[in-house]
C-alpha cells in the first residue's frame, strides 16, 4: 500500500514528507525530484523505477505524491491523493504552498490521521473537523465522553454524522447542478452532447433523519405510472457513501440519513434528449494567408423567463496574429495574445435571444507554412433555474422520530466550463 | 541526558535546543515545529533527540502528535533514547481519552527499534480489545506493523488469532482495518516464502465480509472487495451470490470502490455458468465504467487503462458507448492516447463513420505525437474493419494533401500497412504516395514507401527511375531503408526483368561490398545466388503470395489477460504487465533495480514493446496456423496442399519454420525421405535458400516460409523443382 507521502513544490522543493512504511527512505524524495520536477517531458502520472512507483496530481503550483512499493491499487492512490486535495482544500480553503507552509503542522496531522501503515482511514472532512482544529486542542479539557463520541462516530456505521445535531428551523437544500459537455464538428452535427450531474446537498437537520429523495428517473415512473412525457433517462448514478446502496439496486429508491451540512448527495450522468441551452454558429474564413475574419451568433435555446448569465466565449486565432479588431453589440471582447484567444465576454443573454460577434484579425506573415490548427471555442456559461438533461425533484422526504416539520429548497443550474467545445 | 553526547555549541541547533529546554510553553511548541520544519526539508535534527523526548509528556495533543512525529523518523537512530518514551507510551495507552490511546498505539507500532517491540505487545494486547471502536480499528493496522518489524512476537503472542476473530467485530470500520492487516500479513508472509495461508477466508468470514461491505466507509470497501476477490468459491451459487452481493457497489462514488467491485466479479464471474447472468453482469458494469471517465484525469487513466483490458475479454462491454471515448481537446496526452485506442477496440461498421472523422479532426492538432497515433488509428480502422477500408483511405489521402512533414510520413506508414491487408486493391493511390518522395526523412517512411514501390513494380511506369533514387544514396541510408531497397529491386527485376538488370546488379554488388551490416549483406547473397542459379524459383520466393495481416485482437497473452483481470485497478493493470516485472521479489531497495527499472520508467514505450511481442507472436501463429483454405487458394496443385499438411506434422518442418535448424539442407532431406536421394542436389538447396532468406525476422514483411513450398508451382518451374516436388 502507500509507502509515503510527500508534498512538492514547484521547484522540487520538500514540503511535507509522510513515510508511512519502514520499506523506505526519506531521500526517495529526491529521485522524485529527479525523474519528474526536472524533467520536462512527463508524460505519465505514475512513473516506476525499480519497484519503487511515484503516483503524482499536479495542483496549482504543487505536486502532491504517494509512492508505493508493491502492486498497489493505482485508483486507491490517486483517489487518496484527491482526496487529501478536497480536504485541504475544506480546511485552508485553497491549496498551494503558501497554504500548504502556514499550515504545516495541520497537515501533519491530518495525513497522520488519513492514513495509517498506508491504508487510507475515515476521510470525511466533516468528521476530522470535530477532532483535527486549527486550535490547539487540550486532552484534559476534553471531557472522555466527548472524544468517545467522536471516535465512536469516526467509525460508526453512519461515521459521517453526529448524533447530536439540533436546529431551531429543520431546512433541507437541494441543489442540481449540470455540466454540459458539448463536442460539436465543424459542419454542426453534434459529436458528443452528455451532461455530468451532481445533486449537492445542505441538510440542518435534527436528530438522525432518514430521508427519501425521489426524482423523475425514467426507470421509477416507468415501473409506477405509464405514459409520463417527462421522464429522464440516467445513464448511471453514483452516490454519497451514506446512500443504501442495495435499495438502489433492488428498486432504486435512494434513502440515506445525510451528513450534516453540506455535501455531495449524488453524481449522474445523461446523455439522451440533452437540451443544448446555447446554440453557437460560427463562421471563420482564412482569407489568404494575412487575415482571419470571423462571424460568430450565439443564440439561446430556452424560455424567455430565463437567462443565461457568465458567458464567456474563448474563440481560437491563429498563433501568429498581431491584432484583432472585433465588433461586438452585446458584453464586451478582447484579444488576449498569451492564450492565442479573443475572450469575449457577455453578462446576460435572456432567452430566445441572439448576439452576434465579428472580428477581423490581421496576421504577420511567417516563413514557415505551418497549417493552423483551429482548436474548437470553448464557451462557459452558467443558466439558473434549468437542467439540460430535464431531470427535476419529485420529493425529498425527511422522517425522524421526532416527527418534525422540514422547509426544502430546489435550485437548478446547468453550467459549463471548459467543456462545451466548438469546432469551426 | 544531552550531556554525554555533548550538544551543539552553536547554530541553529543549538538555539532549538535552548528553545526545547525553554521555561515557556509556546516556545518550546514553536521550537518543536521548527524542529519537523528542518526534519522536513532532511535537515539533520537527530541530536536534539533528548531535547524534543522531554516534550513528550504533555496535555497539548497537538504537540503530542509533533513530537512523536519526530519520534518515527529517528527512534531508529537512537534506540538506546527510545527506551525512555517507552512510559509516556505505556501510559498513554490507558489514557481515558481514545484518540490519545489510538495514537499512543499507533505510534508506538512505527517506531522502528528493536527494543521498543518487547514493550509493545501487552498495550496491544489491551488496545485490541478496546471498548472502543477507534482505538481497537487502530491496534489491528497495528499488529500489521509489528509483523513487518519482527513476525515471531505477532504469533508468540497470539495477535493472529485475535485478528481472526475480530473480523467478526460489530463495528464495519474495525472489520475493514482487520481484513487489511490480515492481507497484509499474509502478503507479507508469502513473499517470506511462508506456506500457510495466514489469512484462510471460510464462509463464515466471507458472509461477515458482505454484512460489513455495506456499512462501512470507502476505503474498507477496498480492503473487504480485495479480500472477497481472493476467497475461493465452493459451488456456482456462492459464486453468483457474491456476485449479486457486489454489484450494488458499482453505484459508489469511489473510483477506487467501482474498480474493485468490478475485479470481484469478474473474478467470481469465471464460475457462473449461465450466460444471461454473465450477460446481465456486463450490462450493469457498462455504465460506471463509463462514468468513471468525469472523474479526474488520472483516475480516469486508470480507468482506461482498465477499461482496455476488459475490452480484450468482452468486446461486447462498451458496444454503443465509442462516443464517451472522444478526446477533449484539453485532456492530457496520456489519457488521449488511450482512448484512441479504445475507441479502435469499439470501431464497426455502424460507428466507422463518427470515428474516422474524429481521427481527422485529431491529426490536425498541435502534439505531434498525439497527431501521429492518430493517423495510426485510421489504419487500424482500415485493416479491422473491410467495409471502412475505402474510406480510411480517402481520410489518409486527404491528410497527405495537407503535406505537413510528419504527417504524410505516418500516412505513408500506414498506408504500406493496408497494403499487406488489402492487396492490390488500391493502387490508384501510388502515385500521390510517390508523389511525397521528396518529402520523406524518416526510415519507417522511407522503408514504407520503397517496398509499396517493390510490391507494385509492375504498374508504376518510372519504378525504376524511383528505385534509382534510392540506391543511389544506399549507403547512407538506414538499415531498415537498406533491406527494403533490396528487396524492391530485387522484385523489380523480376516483375520488369528488361532494363533493370544494371540496378539490381548496382545494389547487389553495394549491398555486398560496401555494407557493414550482416542482415543486408547476407540478404543481398541470398538474393545474388537464387538469382544466378534460379530466376524462376526466385520468383517463385520472392513474389509469392504472403497471407494478409490482421488486427491483434489481445495485446497480452490469454493467460496474462486472465491474471490481469483478476487485478483489476492494480499497477499490474495499469501497465498490462505481471506484477514481478516491476514488484521486485523480497522488495528490493531503489538502486539495485534502478538499471531494469528505465526500461519500465516509459511505460508507453514498455506498453509497445509488449504489443510488439505479441505481434511477432502473432506472425509466428499465421505461420502455424496456415489454413487448408489457404493453401487451396495459391497452390492450384494439390501437391501444394500435400506439402502443408505434411510438413507441419514433421518436426524437421517444425525446426525449419522457426529457423533453428542448423543446416536447412539436411533438414530438408529429412522431410522428403528415402525418396529424396534421387533429387538432384541443386535444387533441394535453392529451396532451402529461400526459406532461409524470407524468414529472416527483421523484415517488416510476414514470414513467408511456408509460402514459398506450397506456392512453389508457377510456370517457370525447371525440371529438377518439377521433380522435388513429384515426390510428395
Amino acid at each position: 500500500m502507500i509507502s509515503a507521502f510527500f508534498i512538492f513544490n514547484q521547484k522540487g522543493e520538500v514540503l511535507i514528507s509522510r513515510l508511512y512504511r519502514t520499506d523506505l527512505k526519506r531521500s526517495i524524495a529526491d529521485v522524485f525530484r529527479i525523474q519528474v520536477v526536472s524533467n520536462t517531458d512527463v508524460r505519465s502520472p505514475i512513473i516506476t523505477l525499480g519497484s519503487t512507483s511515484f503516483f503524482h496530481v499536479r495542483i496549482n503550483n504543487l505536486y502532491v505524491v504517494a509512492v508505493t512499493k508493491c502492486n498497489a491499487n493505482a485508483a486507491l492512490v490517486f483517489e487518496f491523493c484527491y482526496r487529501f486535495i478536497s480536504i485541504a482544500k475544506s480546511y485552508f480553503g485553497k491549496v498551494d504552498e503558501e497554504a500548504v507552509k502556514n499550515n504545516f503542522v495541520l497537515i501533519y496531522e491530518l495525513v497522520d490521521e488519513i492514513c495509517d501503515f498506508g491504508y487510507p482511514q475515515n476521510s470525511e472532512a466533516d468528521t476530522l473537523k470535530s477532532y483535527i482544529t486549527t486550535e490547539s486542542v487540550m486532552s484534559s479539557n476534553i471531557a472522555p465522553e466527548e472524544s468517545s463520541r467522536i471516535t465512536v462516530q469516526a467509525t460508526g456505521a453512519t461515521s459521517w454524522r453526529r448524533g447530536d445535531v439540533k436546529y431551531k428551523k429543520n431546512e433541507a437544500f437541494v441543489d442540481v447542478v449540470e455540466t454540459v459537455n458539448l463536442s460539436m464538428s465543424a459542419k454542426g452535427t453534434t459529436l458528443r452532447a452528455d451532461v455530468d450531474g451532481h445533486i449537492l446537498m445542505r441538510a440542518y437537520l435534527s436528530g438522525t433523519p432518514e430521508c427519501k429523495f425521489g426524482l423523475n428517473d425514467k426507470l421509477v415512473i416507468d415501473k409506477n405510472e405509464r405514459g409520463t412525457a417527462d421522464a429522464v433517462e440516467l445513464d448511471d448514478c453514483r452516490f454519497h457513501q451514506c446512500v443504501k446502496l442495495n435499495e438502489f439496486d433492488s428498486d432504486r429508491t435512494i434513502s440515506f440519513i445525510p451528513p450534516d451540512g453540506e455535501f455531495e448527495l449524488m453524481r449522474y450522468r445523461a446523455t439522451s434528449n440533452v437540451k443544448l441551452p446555447l446554440k453557437v454558429i460560427p463562421s471563420v474564413t482564412e482569407i489568404g494567408t494575412t487575415q482571419v475574419q470571423y462571424v460568430i451568433t450565439v443564440k439561446t435555446n430556452f424560455s424567455n423567463k430565463l437567462s443565461a448569465t457568465n458567458v464567456v466565449l474563448k474563440i481560437p486565432t491563429p498563433l501568429n496574429t498581431t491584432n484583432v479588431d472585433c465588433k461586438v453589440a452585446n458584453g464586451k471582447a478582447k484579444y488576449v495574445p498569451a492564450e492565442n484567444v479573443v475572450v469575449w465576454k457577455i453578462p446576460r443573454i435572456q432567452g430566445g435571444q441572439e448576439v452576434t460577434f465579428s472580428a477581423h484579425a490581421e496576421l504577420t506573415s511567417t516563413t514557415t507554412r505551418q497549417v493552423w490548427a483551429r482548436p474548437p471555442i470553448d464557451v462557459d456559461f452558467q443558466v439558473l433555474m434549468f437542467t439540460a438533461s430535464g431531470l427535476i425533484v419529485r420529493f425529498l422526504k425527511v422522517f425522524e422520530k421526532s416527527n418534525y416539520q422540514s422547509i426544502k429548497w430546489v435550485r437548478y443550474l446547468t453550467k459549463a466550463s471548459g467543456s462545451y467545445q466548438i469546432r469551426f | 541526558m544531552s550531556g554525554f553526547r555533548g550538544p551543539p555549541r552553536k547554530g541553529e541547533n543549538y538555539e532549538l535546543s535552548a528553545d526545547l529546554n525553554s521555561e515557556y510553553r509556546e516556545k518550546r511548541k514553536d521550537a518543536i515545529k521548527k524542529v519537523i520544519a528542518n526534519m522536513t526539508v532532511q535537515k539533520d535534527v537527530s541530536g536534539l533527540f533528548p531535547d524534543v523526548l522531554k516534550n513528550m509528556q504533555t496535555d497539548d495533543l497537538e504537540q503530542k502528535k509533533l513530537v512523536y512525529l519526530y519520534l518515527m523518523n529517528y527512534a531508529k537512530t537512537q534506540p538506546e533514547l527510545v527506551i525512555l518514551a517507552v512510559n509516556t507510551f505505556v501510559k498513554d495507552t490507558d489514557d481515558p481519552n481514545p484518540l490519545v490511546r489510538a495514537l499512543a498505539i499507533r505510534t508506538m507500532g512505527m517506531l522502528r527499534a528493536e527494543k521498543i517491540l518487547d514493550y509493545i505487545c501487552d498495550p496491544l494486547n489491551k488496545c485490541l480489545r478496546d471498548d472502543n471502536p477507534y482505538v481497537r480499528k487502530t491496534a489491528a493496522l497495528c499488529v500489521a506493523k509489528l509483523y513487518d518489524l519482527k513476525p515471531e512476537l505477532v504469533i508468540e503472542n497470539g495477535f493472529l488469532e485475535t485478528l481472526q476473530d475480530m473480523v467478526a467485530d460489530s463495528n464495519p470500520m474495525v472489520v475493514a482495518n482487520t481484513v487489511a492487516a490480515l492481507s497484509d500479513i499474509h502478503a507479507a508472509a508469502v513473499l517470506a516464502g511462508s506456506s500457510t495461508d495466514t489469512f484462510h477466508i471460510t464462509s463464515t468470514i466471507l458472509n461477515k465480509l458482505l454484512v460489513a461491505l455495506n456499512e462501512c466507509s470507502e476505503w474498507g470497501r477496498v480492503e473487504i472487495l480485495s479480500a472477497l476477490a481472493r476467497y475461493e468459491t465452493t459451488d456456482e451459487r456462492e459464486s453468483e451470490h457474491i456476485c449479486e452481493r457486489v454489484v450494488p457497489q458499482f453505484q459508489h462514488a469511489n473510483a477506487s470502490v467501482v474498480l474493485a467491485a468490478v475485479k470481484v466479479i469478474m473474478i467470481h464471474m469465471r464460475h457462473v455458468k449461465s450466460e444471461n447472468l454473465n450477460k446481465q453482469m456486463i450490462r450493469k458494469m457498462a455504465p460506471p465504467l463509463v462514468t468513471l471517465l468525469s472523474n479526474p484525469p488520472e483516475v480516469q487513466w486508470v480507468a482506461l487503462r482498465n477499461v482496455n483490458l476488459l475490452l480484450q475479454k468482452r468486446p461486447d462491454l462498451l458496444q454503443n458507448e465509442m462516443r464517451v471515448f472522444f478526446c477533449k481537446y484539453n485532456d492530457p496526452l496520456y489519457v488521449k492516447v488511450e482512448k484512441l485506442d479504445i475507441m479502435v477496440r469499439l470501431a464497426g461498421e455502424g460507428n466507422v463513420d463518427a470515428l474516422l472523422s474524429e481521427l481527422k479532426e485529431y491529426a490536425s492538432e498541435v502534439d505531434v505525437d498525439f497527431v501521429r497515433r492518430s493517423i495510426k488509428a485510421i489504419g487500424q480502422t482500415a485493416i479491422k474493419i473491410d467495409a471502412a477500408a475505402e474510406r480510411c483511405v480517402n481520410v489518409l489521402l486527404e491528410l497527405i494533401g495537407t503535406r505537413v512533414s510528419y504527417v504524410v510520413q505516418e500516412a505513408v506508414v500506414v498506408m504500406k500497412d493496408i497494403f499487406r491487408k488489402y492487396p492490390s486493391t488500391y493502387e490508384g493511390v501510388i502515385p500521390t504516395l510517390c508523389a511525397n518522395l521528396d518529402e520523406l526523412d524518416e526510415p519507417e517512411a522511407k522503408a514504407s514507401l520503397i517496398w509499396i514501390i517493390g510490391e507494385y513494380a509492375r504498374k508504376i511506369d518510372n519504378a525504376d527511375e524511383l528505385l534509382g533514387i534510392f540506391v543511389d544514396t544506399f549507403t547512407e541510408e538506414s538499415y531498415p531503408v537498406q533491406l527494403q531497397t533490396l528487396t524492391a529491386v530485387v522484385k523489380l527485376f523480376l516483375q520488369k526483368p528488361d532494363g533493370s538488370q544494371g540496378l539490381v546488379q548496382r545494389v547487389l554488388n553495394t549491398a555486398t561490398k560496401d555494407c557493414d551490416s550482416p542482415d543486408v549483406r547476407d540478404r543481398a547473397y541470398i538474393y545474388w545466388r537464387l538469382l544466378s542459379t534460379d530466376p524462376g524459383a526466385a520468383k517463385a520466393v520472392v513474389l509469392a503470395h504472403r497471407p494478409p495481416i490482421s488486427l491483434p485482437r489481445t495485446t497480452v497473452s490469454p493467460q496474462l489477460l486472465e491474471e490481469l483481470l483478476g487485478e483489476v485497478s492494480s499497477l499490474a493493470s495499469v501497465y498490462h504487465k505481471p506484477e514481478e516485472t516491476f514488484v521486485g521479489r523480497g522488495r528490493i531497495g531503489i538502486d539495485t533495480v534502478q538499471k531494469k527499472g528505465v526500461e519500465l520508467a516509459d511505460d508507453r514505450a514498455a506498453a509497445q514493446k509488449a504489443l510488439q511481442t505479441v505481434a511477432i507472436g502473432q506472425q509466428a501463429e499465421n505461420l502455424l496456423d496456415f489454413s487448408d483454405a489457404d493453401g487451396a487458394e495459391d497452390g492450384q496443385q494439390p501437391s501444394g496442399l500435400a506439402a502443408t499438411t505434411m510438413l507441419t506434422s514433421t518436426p524437421a518442418a517444425a525446426n525449419l519454420l522457426a529457423g533453428t535448424s542448423s543446416n536447412p539442407l539436411d533438414d530438408l532431406v529429412s522431410i522428403f525421405g528415402n525418396a529424396s536421394l534421387s533429387a538432384p542436389t541443386v535444387q533441394p538447396q535453392s529451396a532451402a535458400l529461400g526459406g532461409f532468406g524470407l524468414g529472416g525476422a527483421p523484415s517488416p514483411l510476414p514470414p513467408q516460409t511456408p509460402s514459398v513450398l506450397q506456392a512453389a508451382s508457377p510456370p517457370t518451374q525447371q525440371s529438377g523443382q518439377e521433380d522435388l516436388l513429384g515426390l510428395f
